[in-house]
């Protein structure tokens, strides 16, 4: 503690994001409507150059700064560009949407509250901060998925808030346990304390933060948000939701499983093998008839947290966990945007049958929907895949090949629900009334479906970053 | 030289989809056919350069994923050579059965050509996730041809197909991170995990690992249990679908035993080689019987090929017996096997492409529609007898070389089993040429189904230009096998080395 470090420096991403959100707030006061898409563009500023910082970042060694709460290391750094990254995609596809509206920067600048509280979540080494960061993830998600004040939206926000607001008290709960059983909320500490503590109440303590961060993910148990909030709110911000907060989320289950968790008798990887069979088996029933485009795809993040939970569940276990994790982590961020993105650019299309006839009317966009769909059920040449690939290697190399057989079960039948979708885009036919595609989204759509695809070829040296030591 | 191989016909289909939607239908159909006959040509110049009997040749290898174990590794050895030239001629064939195409052809040329890419580059792969790669792609343009361009029920029969090879797909994924995880350095390459044979002494695990691949390149052989998908895909799927289905996509099971499974697992492939011979003989025996049972044309010969390619998996599993006294045998059994390949893929290959002349003019596969058809189109009547003749086994057709080989093979180190498989061959005679007498001899009666022609048209220059060197092609195997054995034989005699370890 000779040498406590406090540059903000390595915050940088965080501070660049938190200046454009507080100053976009200040901005989009004072600016003319029709001018209101300066916020959004200086929040694409402040990504690209948090993205460039973040980078600049990951070349050094992990770093801990504020006395250790917060961590700069290959988790952080990958999921800084993911979130950034995710950000710029949702303000692109929110500023066609929106343009000219009243409340326009109201929604961007939730747009980078929301992404700045994922990134809190990811490199948070503090239980405490992980409780501020799971508020600063939630608020502005709950106005986000209430944005256009109608009917679903309402719906949505309301059941996204409740859910949230109980499980954030189970969090504070858990963490108040944990502080009991530990005497301290900071990582090094509680893996110093964890293992001589009463099994029983770190357990009891772990549950209610395991509630909290679950949720965020979006995985079961605490899953049940995720079909109304996205149905019922507008495509830029169901893009959001299904990405950003789960990126955070799952980072932070990870970094608090595999550092001070390590050690103590609590059962937590078959808790967590569990959690995830559930999570990608329940998914997956819920999203089988489904005909709304929308709900299909919050189904299918739900089944997608569950893949992602495995890397999670032999943290300990297997090396490959952590490039597993966060490869996947990248993957399924830049598929799901590119799957929300087509949704973006067809706003009339909000059933299955709505897509018919697409490929002869927009072949270029149907081509990208079928990319990121099949990249979604892990169909190679796409990122998903060698995602998939890793994930298994990883539940296999950890001693759970029970976990990656039932992943390999859920696969298949995920690949119902997305034909389901790809067969009205590809036959004949025509939709009414028929397609207008927008086309700042659609541009949108086929770039990310290109870069699903390139991620997925030129993974090798992605997957070298993403394998160094945490840091603390 | 490979890589180039089979990278073009990718290219070519990125280059279609490039061009603006008014090009006339002649330049996809022209583009498909000279990039197919293109690389038919660059592959028998590979032929032509291949040294027999040195082993893997014309290599490229290039690290892709390091970090994962992953490599760029791509060759051909005697095994893959045959199968690389036999997928060239079956797209050519295909592409000009297809020439007078009308719906939708630019999509239809780009899936077919990233057809041909895929099955050429998992012919050539030599690592085990560049081999899953095209193998699932292969499923993913297949699914699109018969959803696309099928009959009917396409669109619940590509579905079928879809989830049952997709899940055999991913049982072989997971045999694949088995065989990974055991070797040390982990790695996915097939030379190295051949070299290493890193389940040697672990029975259990190898077990295990075996069953997974078993199941994955079971369910795409297929084989029985898991060959329900097959006669929908086939009956629904357009015909030239059909016969790359059929010829070349059904071949990466059986290839898949002989590439990976016999060499990569020799200890737990012995130890189980008779669930193979079972599996084989039930396929045959089964496959055959059904088919007797079919009244529509195009699904009976779907279930031959459910009979045809039980006869691989009957002499792969013969070939792990033990004794050192039948090691002749077994070597003949591989190379049939090999050569069954070969010669499946060109007779059911030319039998789905005339049971699509078939159905272009009668706009019906029921058998019992058609009767004396011989006197109005003498030469589709010829051209299906030869390839009926051909497909159950008589001599001087390139069936006979390969049933010979492997029942000769597999008769000293199974001999039930293989008296069993050659009661198969006699179904399978009786049923083609019950069907051939129905359909060609007797009174002329066509079917009155809607959008048939009453004029029966005998076949067309480019119905002809598909099927005929399909056809002379397995005549000349047939008669002058030695340069096709030449090849193959040092190939198998290395599998056997390998599986002896």
């Amino acid at each position: 503690m000779t040498a406590m470090n406090e540059n903000p420096l390595f915050l940088l991403p965080e501070v660049l994001l938190g200046g454009s959100a507080v100053l976009g707030l200040l901005l989009g006061a004072w600016l003319p409507r029709h001018r209101q898409w300066l916020v959004a563009a200086l929040g694409a500023t402040a990504c690209t150059a948090g993205v460039a910082a973040a980078a600049a970042g990951a070349a050094g060694a992990g770093v801990t700064a504020f006395d250790g709460a917060f961590a700069v290391d290959p988790v952080t750094s990958t999921v800084r560009i993911v979130v950034l990254g995710g950000t710029l995609v949702v303000l692109a596809l929110s500023t066609t949407l929106l343009r000219g509206q009243a409340r326009e920067s109201e929604f961007h600048v939730l747009v980078q509250l929301s992404a700045l509280g994922a990134l809190m979540l990811a490199g948070s080494q503090d239980l405490l901060l992980v409780a501020a960061a799971y508020l600063l993830a939630s608020v502005p998600s709950y106005a986000l998925a209430g944005f256009l004040k109608d009917g679903p939206g309402t719906e949505a926000a309301l059941k996204y808030f409740v859910v949230g607001a109980l499980l954030g008290v189970l969090l504070l709960t858990g963490i108040t346990v944990v502080f009991a059983a530990g005497g301290g909320t900071g990582y090094s500490r509680l893996g110093d304390a964890l293992p001589e503590a009463p099994a029983a109440l770190v357990g009891t303590g772990l549950v209610g933060v395991f509630a909290g961060l679950l949720f965020k993910a979006g995985a079961v148990p605490g899953h049940f948000w995720v079909p109304d909030a996205v149905q019922g709110s507008s495509p830029p911000a169901a893009a959001l939701l299904t990405t950003l907060p789960k990126v955070g989320a799952l980072a932070a289950l990870y970094r608090l499983l595999a550092a001070p968790l390590a050690g103590t008798d609590v059962p937590w990887p078959e808790v967590v093998a569990v959690l995830a069979a559930l999570s990608m088996t329940l998914g997956n029933f819920g999203a089988f008839f489904q005909t709304d485009v929308k709900r299909l795809l919050a189904y299918s993040a739900v089944s997608q947290v569950g893949y992602l939970l495995m890397p999670v569940a032999v943290a300990g276990a297997s090396a490959r966990a952590q490039p597993a994790l966060l490869y996947y982590l990248a993957a399924y961020a830049l598929t799901n945007l590119g799957a929300f993105a087509v949704v973006c650019s067809l706003p009339r299309a909000r059933n299955l049958e709505d897509y018919r006839g697409l490929l002869r009317r927009h072949p270029a966009l149907a081509l990208s929907l079928i990319v990121c769909l099949l990249g979604l059920l892990g169909t190679p040449p796409t990122a998903v895949f060698l995602g998939k690939l890793e994930v298994f290697t990883a539940a296999v190399d950890g001693g759970l090949a029970w976990l990656a057989v039932v992943a390999a079960v859920n696969t298949v039948a995920s690949l119902f629900y997305y034909l389901r979708w790809i067969r009205p885009a590809v036959s004949g036919g025509e939709a009414s009334p028929p397609h207008r595609a927008l086309r700042p989204p659609a541009v949108l759509a086929c770039v990310t479906a290109a870069a699903s695809v390139v991620l997925g070829v030129a993974g090798g040296p992605v997957l070298g970053l993403m394998t160094g030591a945490l840091a603390g | 030289m490979l890589t180039a191989i089979v990278l073009l016909p990718a290219a070519a289909a990125a280059l279609l989809l490039c061009l603006p939607r008014r090009t006339p239908r002649a330049v996809h159909l022209g583009v498909w056919a000279a990039v197919s006959a293109v690389v038919l040509a660059l592959t028998l110049a590979v032929w032509a350069g291949y040294r027999a009997g040195e082993g893997i040749q014309y290599e490229t290898y290039a690290r892709w994923i390091p970090s994962a174990g992953i490599g760029y590794h791509v060759g051909v050895d005697g095994l893959s050579l045959p199968l690389l030239a036999m997928t060239g001629v079956l797209f050519l064939a295909c592409a000009c059965y297809a020439s007078r195409e009308t719906r939708r052809v630019r999509d239809f040329a780009a899936l077919f050509l990233l057809l041909e890419t895929t099955c050429l580059g998992l012919f050539a792969a030599l690592d085990l996730i560049l081999f899953f790669v095209f193998f699932d792609l292969s499923i993913v343009a297949m699914y699109f041809i018969i959803a696309g361009w099928g009959h009917r029920g396409a669109a619940q029969a590509a579905l079928k197909f879809f989830l049952y090879t997709f899940a055999g797909s991913l049982a072989l994924l997971l045999g694949f991170i088995g065989l990974y995880l055991a070797a040390d350095p982990h790695t996915f390459d097939m030379v190295a995990l051949t070299r290493e044979n890193p389940l040697a002494g672990r029975s259990a695990y190898g077990a295990l690992v075996l069953l997974a691949l078993g199941v994955g390149l079971a369910v795409k052989t297929p084989t029985v249990p898991f060959h329900t998908w097959l006669p929908p895909a086939h009956t629904e799927a357009p015909a030239a679908g059909s016969a790359i289905l059929a010829g070349v996509l059904l071949k990466m099971g059986t290839y898949g035993f002989l590439r990976i499974a016999m060499p990569v697992l020799p200890q737990a492939w012995r130890e189980y080689a008779l669930a193979f011979v079972l599996v084989g003989v039930v396929s045959v025996l089964y496959g055959a019987l059904v088919a007797l049972a079919q009244t529509e044309f195009k699904r009976m010969i779907a279930y031959t090929s459910v009979n045809h390619m039980g006869y691989i998996v009957l002499a792969v599993g013969a070939a792990a017996a033990a004794g050192t006294d039948t090691a002749d045998a077994r070597r003949l059994a591989v190379t049939g096997a090999t050569f069954q390949m070969v010669s499946h893929g060109l007779l059911t290959g030319a039998l789905f492409l005339l049971a699509g002349v078939l159905y272009e003019r009668g706009r019906t596969y029921d058998m019992a529609a058609y009767s004396g058809i011989a006197a109005r189109a003498p030469l589709f009547a010829a051209l299906t007898a030869v390839a009926v003749f051909g497909s159950l086994g008589l001599p001087g057709f390139s069936g006979f070389i390969a049933e010979f080989q492997i029942l000769a093979g597999s008769l000293g180190p199974r001999p039930v089993a293989t008296a069993l498989a050659v009661a198969g061959i006699l179904l399978t005679a009786a049923l083609l040429v019950r069907a051939l007498q129905r359909m060609f001899l007797g009174p002329l009666r066509l079917p009155d189904t809607a959008g048939a022609s009453r004029a029966f048209a005998d076949v067309r220059a480019h119905e002809g230009a598909a099927i005929v060197p399909l056809l002379a092609l397995a005549v000349v195997l047939g008669l002058v096998p030695r340069f096709v054995l030449d090849v193959i034989e040092p190939a198998s005699r290395g599998v056997l080395e390998l599986l002896a370890r």
